[in-house]
């Protein structure tokens, strides 16, 4: 603090209490709206405060139905999403890694050339390319599959440059010292790199399980089916219902669940989140 | 890094699962994108015609392309500083106060988990014609409100929804931003008898320059090309052409209209953009690498 300005400070706290309350305005707004009966929303109206058909609400969308033409229960299509999110999450970890691991300790020809087809899918974000890629997926026969939701998604460039930023800083010392020992490169591998970007593997998981879960258009284009339907797209196929039939609680209710996740893995693991933001900008 | 293993097989086993998949999902789409774009193709797939450079004179003479761009254009910018502004407020207020500026974080970094497609979910019930309480609320105050109808609302209410979810992002940056500031710097403007807003304009603002760049260029990428779930939520595109994006349109043509060459040029053009924009992060990457 540099000067006592009281009234300033107090200033301060008021403004940031109002930001808050302004960002958390529509999911407080959904969650009072998933309080009421489907009844309860029409022309002119929507319920400001809370009902009491919350636990019904809640209790049909997870483990009944969704609503709004889909069948599914949410809880089913959360354990669809976990999986994408994860799949996605490791792959691109374990890719990365190995990746960034043969650039950084090994020479052999050729080694630019790989360095910049990796980073030339940095330039080519999959809305950009997203109908031929559908071609290729549908060509491979993955429509509708768990390998179809995740492995088109698990190149990184990103991931691949923050593992090689992190393996750069270690010291050649200890490369040496190792071989000297006797190690290979697995041992090697295994025994003090992975230890040594245990907080990098981490923080990148954090950010990584977020993008992962949040993934709409590529799950809404390729999965067809019910069992496939991710939480996150399956929110698309409740909204084209029309207008009159739609219920608008379990919309409110499914939005909320979907979000729910994530949004507890910032929370839980804030420190973490921040240091993956950070890392994976540089 | 000096030291490194013999071995000569190794490495291209490593890489190789890398490689592959960057080769089929990613090489091979660009590659097709590339050919496809010189093709017109009926809407079954079933046969096709070279057409040369035809689609991108198509795209380059067609007014709805340089719509969209402006449309683009105009919706970026708008994330970008509403966002920018609104969080960089915030994060002075937070770098202010000693009590509580965790929680305060806290409350504020959320957003960032939700999925755009959700973000624009919530907002868009919020503005509904019928029976959204903003939109009520505003039409009580006389500004009749339908996005439906009215392409700037619909721009606006786009711009909110894809704000929301960035001042999280924005703010985080800032507020590290702040805290790098050195405090002896402020402390002598301050016994110099600079008021805390001659101080912001004259040292802080000027010394967050760096940051406020990089979220400038991170914005813009954002609001490209990450913002597809929140307009496919609230306003697909529409009313008309108002709120369709060049990423939009991609998708729009491609799935929706069934151009498939149309969409593949536009694909290639994008292409261009992306790398464009890659060059220009990496190339104030570096500066800043030389700066700290």
């Amino acid at each position: 603090m540099i000067e006592n300005r009281p009234w300033l400070t107090f200033a301060s706290h008021a403004t940031l209490l109002v930001g808050i309350g302004l960002v958390a305005l529509p999911v407080w707004m959904a969650l009072v709206a998933s309080t009421h009966p489907a009844s309860a929303f029409g022309v002119g109206h929507i319920p400001l405060w809370f009902g009491d058909a919350g636990v019904e609400t809640w209790g049909t969308v997870l483990f009944e139905e969704a609503g709004n033409g889909v069948d599914t229960p949410v809880w089913f299509m959360m354990l669809n999403s976990l999986i994408m999110a994860l799949g996605i999450t490791f792959g691109k970890i374990v890719i990365s890694l190995l990746s960034a691991y043969a650039i950084v300790f090994f020479r052999f020809p050729f080694r630019n050339l790989c360095f910049w087809i990796i980073f030339m899918t940095l330039m080519l974000p999959v809305e950009v390319r997203i109908v031929p890629t559908y071609e290729v997926v549908a060509n491979l026969d993955l429509l509708n599959s768990y390998t179809g939701l995740t492995l088109p998604l698990i190149a990184s460039a990103t991931a691949t440059f923050l593992f090689r930023q992190c393996f750069l800083s270690i010291p050649g010392e200890l490369v040496e010292a190792a071989r000297i020992d006797g190690a290979g490169p697995w041992r090697f591998f295994f025994d003090i790199l992975l230890p040594l970007s245990r907080t990098n593997i981490a923080a990148l998981f954090v950010i990584l399980f977020i993008y992962g879960w949040n993934q709409y258009l590529w799950p809404l284009l390729i999965t067809t089916d019910d069992a496939y339907y991710t939480l996150v797209m399956s929110i698309k196929r409740m909204l084209s219902v029309t207008d009159g039939d739609i219920a608008w609680n379990q919309i409110m209710a499914t939005t909320l669940l979907a979000m729910l996740p994530p949004v507890a893995v910032v929370i839980g693991m804030q420190k973490l989140f921040v240091k993956g933001l950070v890392d994976s900008e540089k | 890094m000096t030291v490194t293993f013999p071995q000569k097989g190794l490495p291209w086993l490593l890489l190789l699962p890398q490689l592959l998949v960057t080769a089929i999902f990613f090489l091979w789409p660009a590659e097709q994108a590339l050919e496809q774009a010189f093709y017109q193709e009926d809407a079954f797939g079933l046969s096709r015609e070279f057409i040369g450079l035809e689609n991108f004179i198509d795209l380059f003479t067609d007014p709805l392309y340089y719509q969209s761009m402006l449309t683009t254009l105009v919706f970026s910018f708008s994330v970008a500083i509403v966002g920018m502004s609104l969080a960089l407020f915030l994060a002075v207020m937070a770098d202010r106060v000693i009590r509580g500026k965790l929680a305060y974080q806290t409350l504020l970094i959320w957003p960032y988990a939700v999925a755009p497609v959700l973000a624009g979910v919530l907002w868009w019930i919020l503005f509904d014609p019928s029976m959204g309480p903003i939109a009520l609320w505003l039409k009580s105050a006389g500004v009749d409100w339908n996005h439906y109808l009215d392409g700037n609302q619909a721009m606006i209410l786009v711009v909110i929804a894809s704000t929301w979810k960035q001042i999280s992002y924005n703010f985080l940056f800032f507020l590290a931003g702040l805290q790098a500031v050195p405090r002896s710097l402020i402390e002598a403007a301050a016994i110099d008898g600079a008021s805390p807003f001659k101080r912001f304009w004259t040292i802080v603002f000027p010394l967050l320059s760096p940051t406020t760049f990089f979220l400038l260029v991170v914005n813009l990428v954002y609001a490209f090309f990450e913002t597809f779930g929140v307009i496919d939520a609230t306003t697909k595109g529409g009313p008309g052409q108002s709120t369709t994006t060049l990423v939009y349109k991609v998708f729009d043509d491609g799935f929706v209209g069934l151009d498939l060459g149309g969409s593949a040029a536009q694909s290639v053009v994008l292409m261009a953009i992306v790398g464009l924009m890659t060059v220009i992060q990496f190339r104030f990457i570096e500066r800043k690498v030389q700066y700290s």
